[in-house]
């Protein structure tokens, strides 16, 4: 009998950084594991695998608003699916990021903290582009990100973006990686006190 | 044999063996050079315990019987079509070309061309037992080196029966042939025996076994059940005997029959024991048998031509397989391990001495080279290992293969209403079963639906060993019977400690015992099917569906919570109850303050707009 997280979250003040994953068919994905990989292994940074929690959308709202409670950088790391987020992480928003909580007149329990979006998409760069096959880049796909951010009083935070991880070689995927390693390294410093 | 004499000469032979065995495999030696070196030292030739070994011997070899049922026990008939070329190909090609090379040593060494293939036929067969003992210890026997072995051997079997036809054939004086097969049956007449014996081994062990055990297993006595399948063996072991072939192919027929019986594991935890008790005797009357007078004697002729005989049997061996696409690592490991004589070479060699195509003392000199040369076996397994260094190894380990039954990953104990479901969504995603069950009509039941399980009972640990739980991943226990499955889970965890254990439980309290003895993970059996019924009737009561959906999830999650925090005042049945009762208060004045609209539960509240509402109008009021 698996339990989804119970009690609310022991805080460790090391782990300055919430890494949100969401990705249903992580066992498929070589991208974004490799982009675990490097963040998984950092001291600072807590994992946390919303389609392993929560494999029946029953997202538990108190843990979860401690969690982000307890951190200062949240990354927000998914494959773009429909131009869009897995559709657990849009549960787990519009669960979790409630009004009085993240936004409203007395919900502002989230300002000052960053948001960090780590995104994988098949597509190339130059798919995401006006004369591209998605018209649109992958900037304005995240607006809706960014917006929640604004609104809560997030700092955003530039978006860590892989193209092309449909046909990507091994080095290049760790490449990647080595990349993500250093972005996630510049963005926590920056949220340290 | 008074029954004094039989106690005292059990103590013996059980005695050496308990000495011997533990000391040769702390040693690096194997179990059957243990047996050896324990049957040489208290046989006539050395202590001189144990006296004439011909009795013992006609015995012990019904455990290479055993061995041979059990082996059947493994490979289907579907299994047995496929490893054809292992039998016919390399098998026939083993025994036509070793055996003529060697009657070609034989014929250079002087001897009249008659007996030199007397003498090439009878030292191609190889050591059933030894072989296959070895190779299983070696963890070899499934793999590629395993089922080219094991064609050969089978085949060596096979020719045992036109060799017994034909070797009288190379008499010096023809007149003895008649003699020698006095008492027997002649030609076609004895063909015929033979056909109508193997035909009653397949329709018995097809329509016939089934039914049997199927009766005595419904009386459910254990011993009853061992019984009836130590006859069985027997039985075939008697009526090939009678019409002259060798038992052991007999038994490895009448296993291939069973090996689709629900009772296939059943019979093998059941007749293992057996097997390994025989088999020791059999090696220690080997042991016992080799005669140290002429080893002393001529020490150098015996020497020689055992080495002699090793050599060309493993180099003809080694190139055969190499011949058969085997890789080179795995052609000498096949070499190596079929280099000694084998026990069919005493059948054969008192059977042609009795014909006058051998004489006497050539015959016994033939048993002595024999009998080193499996005594030598070991030891040259235990060389070939040293010296397998250098190119061969970066050949790797060969994968084993699948040639036998593939090991399950999941063993699951209950075939029933429960065990049924659980089974079916791990085989529909690609995991391998094991199934078992006690019930005879429900297996039966489901054999009517095409599917496979095997008659057992899993709190028996041997049987859960048999149906592979030293390598499987996870053992489900699915069964009814609540102390039963409280037995399972303990002894499981204790044997097996690789073993994740998930078990099925009646109740609350069930499933805390359950934990308790080690089970990994539990389920209380009704929970899920309450729960889901409990959402449809909310849904006719008028709430949307995907609302009673969560409903049910919230209260699954409650629940679940709750189970935990009771676990350790279930001792406490007064705090046990008060706590319940809390609990179910507070899951319930939660779920009213929803309907009335006073509180949404926390999971709902993302879909509610009224505090947006009313904050929006606030600010208009601004």
């Amino acid at each position: 009998m698996r339990l989804p997280v119970t009690a609310p979250v022991a805080r460790d003040p090391a782990r300055c950084a919430l890494l949100v994953l969401a990705h249903p068919a992580l066992h498929r994905s070589r991208a974004n594991a490799a982009l675990l990989d490097v963040a998984r292994a950092r001291p600072d940074v807590t994992f946390h695998d919303l389609y392993e929690e929560y494999a029946d959308f029953l997202i538990d709202v108190e843990a979860e608003q401690q969690r982000l409670l307890d951190h200062r950088l949240i990354i927000l790391q998914f494959p773009l699916y429909w131009y869009s987020t897995p559709s657990l992480l849009k549960e787990w928003l519009d669960m979790v990021w409630l009004h009085g909580f993240a936004h409203g007149r007395e919900g502002e329990r989230l300002r000052g903290k960053t948001m960090l979006v780590a995104v994988t998409a098949g597509g190339d760069v130059d798919d995401y582009h006006p004369r591209g096959m998605n018209r649109f880049s992958m900037t304005e796909f995240l607006r809706p990100l960014e917006a929640t951010a604004h609104l809560c009083g997030l700092t955003w935070a530039e978006p860590f973006i892989v193209h092309g991880s449909i046909q990507m070689t091994e080095a290049e995927r760790q490449a990647a990686a080595a990349e993500y390693e250093a972005r996630l390294a510049e963005a926590i410093a920056a949220v340290r006190p | 044999m008074n029954t004094n004499t039989v106690l005292i000469q059990a103590l013996v032979y059980l005695a050496a063996s308990v000495i011997a065995v533990p000391i040769a495999k702390r040693a690096g030696l194997g179990s059957v050079l243990g047996y050896l070196i324990a049957g040489a030292a208290i046989g006539p030739f050395a202590l001189h315990l144990v006296g004439n070994q011909a009795d013992v011997m006609g015995f012990a070899e019904f455990g290479v019987v055993i061995l041979l049922f059990l082996i059947g026990l493994e490979v289907r008939p579907a299994l047995l079509w496929t490893m054809r070329a292992a039998i016919f190909g390399l098998g026939a090609a083993q025994v036509g070309a070793v055996g003529l090379s060697l009657a070609l040593a034989a014929f250079m060494l002087g001897l009249p061309w008659q007996q030199a293939l007397a003498c090439g036929a009878i030292l191609a067969m190889s050591s059933t037992a030894i072989v296959l003992q070895t190779l299983e210890e070696k963890g070899l026997r499934r793999g590629a080196v395993g089922t080219a072995a094991f064609g050969v051997l089978l085949f060596q079997d096979l020719s045992v029966i036109p060799l017994l036809v034909l070797l009288p054939l190379l008499a010096v004086v023809p007149a003895a042939t008649a003699a020698a097969h006095a008492g027997g049956l002649h030609g076609w007449v004895h063909a015929l025996a033979v056909l109508a014996a193997v035909a009653v081994i397949i329709a018995g062990g097809r329509y016939l076994t089934g039914p049997i055990f199927r009766f005595i297993a419904a009386a459910r006595l254990r011993e009853i059940f061992t019984a009836t399948a130590l006859l069985l063996v027997i039985a075939v072991t008697a009526l090939m005997t009678a019409v002259g072939v060798s038992p052991a192919l007999g038994a490895f027929l009448a296993g291939v029959m069973l090996a689709e019986n629900e009772f296939r594991r059943e019979l093998e935890a059941d007749i293992e024991p057996f097997r390994g008790i025989l088999l020791g005797l059999f090696f220690i009357t080997v042991g016992a048998s080799l005669d140290f007078g002429l080893v002393v004697r001529h020490p150098f002729i015996v020497l020689g031509l055992t080495v002699g005989l090793m050599a060309i049997k493993a180099e003809a061996m080694t190139w055969l397989g190499r011949a058969f696409h085997l890789t080179r690592a795995d052609a000498r490991m096949v070499g190596v391990s079929l280099c000694q004589g084998g026990e069919f070479a005493f059948v054969l060699t008192g059977f042609v001495i009795t014909a006058h195509v051998l004489p006497g003392p050539l015959g016994r000199l033939l048993n002595a080279v024999v009998a080193v040369s499996m005594v030598l076996t070991p030891l040259v397994f235990l060389v070939h290992e040293r010296v397998m260094t250098g190119p061969d190894r970066t050949d790797g380990p060969v994968p084993e293969t699948s040639d036998f039954d593939a090991d399950p990953e999941v063993i699951v104990a209950g075939y029933g209403r429960f065990g049924q479901i659980a089974a079916r969504l791990i085989r529909a995603n690609g995991f391998r079963t094991s199934v078992l069950d006690i019930s005879t009509s429900q297996i039966e039941l489901l054999r009517r639906f095409g599917q496979r399980v095997q008659y057992g009972d899993a709190s028996r640990l041997d049987l859960l060993h048999a149906a592979g739980a030293a390598r499987a991943k996870l053992l489900v226990v699915a069964i009814d019977d609540r102390e039963k499955a409280l037995e399972i889970v303990e002894a499981a965890k204790q044997a097996f400690p690789q073993l994740v254990v998930l078990a099925r439980a009646w109740d609350r309290r069930a499933a805390y015992d359950l934990l308790d003895h080690g089970a990994d993970a539990v389920e209380r059996e009704t929970f899920e099917g309450s729960l889901a019924l409990g959402r449809v009737a909310l849904e006719r009561l008028g709430l949307r569906a995907h609302q009673a959906h969560r409903a049910a999830l919230l209260f699954r999650r409650q629940d679940k919570r709750l189970f935990e925090k009771l676990r350790p005042l279930r001792g406490d049945d007064a705090g046990f109850v008060l706590a319940s009762r809390q609990s179910a208060a507070t899951f319930e004045k939660l779920m009213t303050a929803e309907r009335e609209g006073a509180r949404l539960t926390d999971a709902d509240r993302g879909w509610d707009t009224a505090s947006i509402q009313k904050e929006k109008e606030l600010e208009d009021g601004d």
